[in-house]
C-alpha cells in the first residue's frame, strides 16, 4: 500500500518536474521553431506550433549577410581564452586563500566579490578611453583581458570553495614527498580538484559566452563575438523574427551542445563536497 | 639515515608562544617519542622539523646542516600522517612510487623499490587498488610504505594509529617497532597514547604547554620523573600524590606513590582507608581508596582481592619508591 502511494507520489513529482522543465525550455524550443518559418509566418496569429511550412532560407539569408564562422571563432577564442588565463591566476590565488590563510583571507575574498555588484555600466566610459587610447577596442586580446578581470573573483570564489574540501594534509604529504609548489598543485591538487575546476571552466565559459554588455560596446566588426551577430539582427531594418531566431539559434547552437556533453561533470562539479 | 638536534627552538603564532626554546637531541638511529596532554605543542614541534610550520626562532639541524629555512621538500624527511592523507586519485601503486617518481628515479627502480616495499607491508595483492577501496589499516601501511620507500634520513609519524580500533592498534604498533628496528632508522613519533610511548621508545620526550619537561627512556622516566608533571603524566594508573602531613612525615611537600607501590591489605600497618570502588580486570584490581588528608588514593593489586566498597583497608606505600617533590613540584634525589 505504502508503496504504491510512494510510486504515485514519485509519479506525481516527475510529471511536475516535466512541466517545470519544458516551461523552462520553451523559449528556446520556440526560438528553434520560429527560425525554421518564413517571416510571415513567424508573426501569424494564432501561432502556429509545428504545421508551418519549414524552411532554410533564414539560415541561408543569416549566413548570406554576416560571416557566422568569424563571429563563432571570436566568441570561442574571448570565451575559452579570458577563462583560461583567469583560471591560471585563480588556481594559485585559490591555493593560497585555501591552503594558507590569513587573517585578511575572508576579508578579501569579499571584497573581490563587492567589484562584481557594481553594475559594469558604471566603468563604461573610463574603460572605453584607456581602449581606445590603447588601441585595445574591437580586439580579441582586449576582450580577453577583460573578461578575463571580471570574471575573476567568480572564478577565485568557485575554486576556493572547491580547494576547501580537500584535506590540506594531502598537500602536505605531497610536500614531504619533495613536491615543490608549482609541482604540487598539478600533480595533487588539481587532479583531485578536477571536477571542481572543469565545473568553473564550464560555467565561466558559458557566462563569457553570453556576456553581451563588454563584448557590444567594446567591438564592431573585427573581434565581435555571437552576442554582437544577434544583436546585429535587432534593430536597423525593423525586427525580422525568423531571422533573428535563426541568428540566435546558431550562437546559442555551440554553447548547448557543450552544456549538454558535460552535464554530468557541470552537476558534478556544482554539487561537489554536498555530495560525498 | 640521519640526526636531528634543535637548538632554541620556538614557535608563535600571532602573539601566542606555543614551543618555546626546545632543545633537543635525536641521534642517529634512535626512537623518540614526543608525548604529552592535547595542546601541548608535540605536533607542533614534529611539524616544524618536518618545515610545514615554519620556525619563529632557533635551529633545525639534520645531519650537521640547519634546515630551518628550507622548505619540506628539501629537507629529505618522509612523515606519515594521522589521517594518513594518501593521494585520493592514485593507485596503492603509485602512491608509494609517486616521490621516487617525483624525483626523477627511472621507472624501473620505482618499480623494484615499490614491490619490495609493498612485500614487507603485505601489500602486494592491493596494489591496484584506489585508497577509497582500502581498509584503515591498509591505508595506514600504504602511507608507512610511502615513507619508507624513500630511503628518508628520518621518519615522522604524528599519531599514525589514532584512528584505528584498538585490536588493529596493537598491531600496527607492532608492525611499527619491528619496522623499525630492520630499518634502524630515525623516528620521531608523536602520540598522546603512553603505552605506544612506552613500548616504541628508546626515548621518550615529555612535552607540556610548549616546553621539554623531561627526556629519558621510558624506565627512566618512569622510575625517576623530574617532576609532578612528568610524574602523573607517565605510569596508568596515575601516581598517587599527597601533600600536608602525610608527606611531611616523609621530609617533602609533596610524595608521589605509583598505584603499584601500595600494599593495600585488610590488617596491618600504614594508612587508613575505606574503599570508595573496586575494579576488577582479573589479573589486576584496581582500587579507590578514600584516606583522610589526600583526595583518594589509587591502588593496584595483583590478582583477585576480595575487597568491596566500604571495606576498611591499611595502605602501605613501598618506602623505597615513593617520590619526593618540593614546593615547585621539582623531583628531590637522594
Amino acid at each position: 500500500m505504502a508503496r504504491r502511494a510512494s510510486a504515485a507520489r514519485t509519479a506525481a513529482i516527475t510529471v511536475v518536474a516535466w512541466i517545470a522543465g519544458f516551461i523552462i525550455f520553451f523559449p528556446i524550443l520556440w526560438m528553434v521553431l520560429t527560425s525554421f518559418k518564413t517571416e510571415l509566418e513567424a508573426f501569424s496569429m494564432p501561432p502556429k506550433f509545428l504545421l508551418f511550412k519549414w524552411t532554410m532560407e533564414n539560415y541561408a539569408a543569416v549566413q548570406e549577410r554576416s560571416d557566422y564562422l568569424a563571429h563563432v571563432w571570436n566568441s570561442i577564442a574571448i570565451a575559452f581564452g579570458s577563462v583560461l588565463v583567469s583560471m591560471l591566476i585563480a588556481i594559485p590565488a585559490a591555493w593560497a586563500m585555501a591552503f594558507a590563510p590569513t587573517e585578511r583571507t575572508r576579508g578579501t575574498l569579499l571584497w573581490m566579490l563587492s567589484t562584481k555588484m557594481m553594475p559594469p555600466v558604471g566603468v563604461l566610459v573610463p574603460i572605453y578611453l584607456i581602449y581606445r587610447d590603447f588601441g585595445l577596442l574591437d580586439t580579441r586580446f582586449g576582450l580577453i583581458a577583460l573578461l578575463c578581470l571580471a570574471d575573476l573573483p567568480i572564478v577565485i570564489w568557485m575554486l576556493y570553495t572547491y580547494f576547501k574540501e580537500i584535506p590540506i594534509g594531502i598537500l602536505e604529504a605531497s610536500r614531504m614527498d619533495g613536491l615543490g609548489p608549482l609541482r604540487e598543485v598539478v600533480f595533487v591538487l588539481a587532479p583531485i580538484a578536477l571536477p571542481g575546476i572543469a565545473s568553473t571552466i564550464l560555467l565561466n565559459v558559458i557566462l563569457a559566452w553570453n556576456e553581451a554588455f563588454w563584448t557590444l560596446n567594446l567591438t564592431t566588426s573585427k573581434a565581435a563575438p555571437l552576442t554582437a551577430f544577434i544583436a546585429s539582427y535587432s534593430s536597423p531594418e525593423g525586427l525580422f523574427w525568423a531571422k533573428l531566431s535563426a541568428a540566435s539559434t546558431l550562437a546559442i547552437a555551440p554553447i548547448l551542445v557543450l552544456g549538454w556533453l558535460s552535464q554530468r561533470q557541470l552537476v558534478r562539479g556544482l554539487t561537489f563536497g554536498a555530495v560525498k | 639515515m640521519g640526526s636531528i638536534r634543535l637548538e632554541g627552538v620556538r614557535k608563535a603564532f600571532g602573539s601566542t608562544t606555543v614551543i618555546h626554546d626546545v632543545d633537543l637531541d635525536i641521534e642517529d638511529g634512535t626512537f623518540v617519542v614526543f608525548v604529552g596532554p592535547s595542546g601541548c605543542g608535540k605536533s607542533t614541534l614534529l611539524r616544524l622539523i618536518a618545515g610545514l610550520e615554519d620556525v619563529s626562532g632557533g635551529r633545525i639541524i639534520i645531519d650537521g646542516r640547519d634546515v630551518a629555512k628550507l622548505p619540506a621538500a628539501k629537507r629529505g624527511l618522509s612523515m606519515v600522517f594521522q589521517s594518513y592523507a594518501l593521494y585520493p586519485h592514485m593507485t596503492v601503486r603509485n602512491n608509494i612510487g609517486f616521490g621516487l617518481k617525483m624525483a626523477g628515479r627511472p621507472r624501473d627502480e620505482v618499480k623494484r623499490k615499490v614491490d619490495a616495499v609493498s612485500t614487507v607491508l603485505n601489500l602486494s595483492t592491493y596494489l591496484d587498488r584506489k585508497p577509497g577501496e582500502l581498509s584503515g589499516g591498509q591505508r595506514q601501511r600504504v602511507a608507512i610504505g610511502r615513507a619508507i620507500v624513500r630511503e628518508p634520513k628520518a621518519f615522522l609519524f604524528d599519531e599514525p594509529l589514532s584512528n584505528l580500533d584498538a585490536a588493529l592498534r596493537v598491531q600496527m604498533r607492532l608492525e611499527i617497532a619491528r619496522l623499525q628496528k630492520s630499518l634502524d632508522a630515525t623516528t620521531v613519533y608523536v602520540t598522546h597514547d603512553q603505552v605506544e610511548a612506552m613500548t616504541l621508545a628508546d626515548k621518550i620526550v615529555v612535552l607540556n604547554a610548549g616546553r621539554v619537561e623531561q627526556v629519558g627512556a621510558p624506565l627512566e622516566l618512569y622510575a625517576s620523573p623530574a617532576n609532578l608533571f612528568v610524574a602523573g603524566f607517565i605510569g596508568s594508573p596515575r601516581m598517587n600524590f599527597v601533600s600536608g602531613d602525610l608527606a611531611a612525615q616523609l621530609g617533602a611537600p609533596t610524595i608521589g606513590i605509583r598505584p603499584e607501590h601500595i600494599v593495600v591489605s585488610r590488617e596491618g600497618g600504614g594508612w587508613h582507608g575505606t574503599v570508595a570502588a573496586a575494579e576488577h580486570l582479573g589479573s589486576d584490581t584496581f582500587l579507590y581508596i578514600d584516606v583522610p588528608q589526600t583526595a583518594g588514593i589509587t591502588a593496584r593489586a595483583v590478582g583477585e582481592l576480595g575487597l568491596k566498597p566500604g571495606d576498611h583497608v591499611r595502605l602501605a606505600p613501598d618506602p623505597g619508591r615513593t617520590h619526593r617533590f618540593d614546593a615547585q613540584g621539582c623531583a628531590l634525589r637522594g
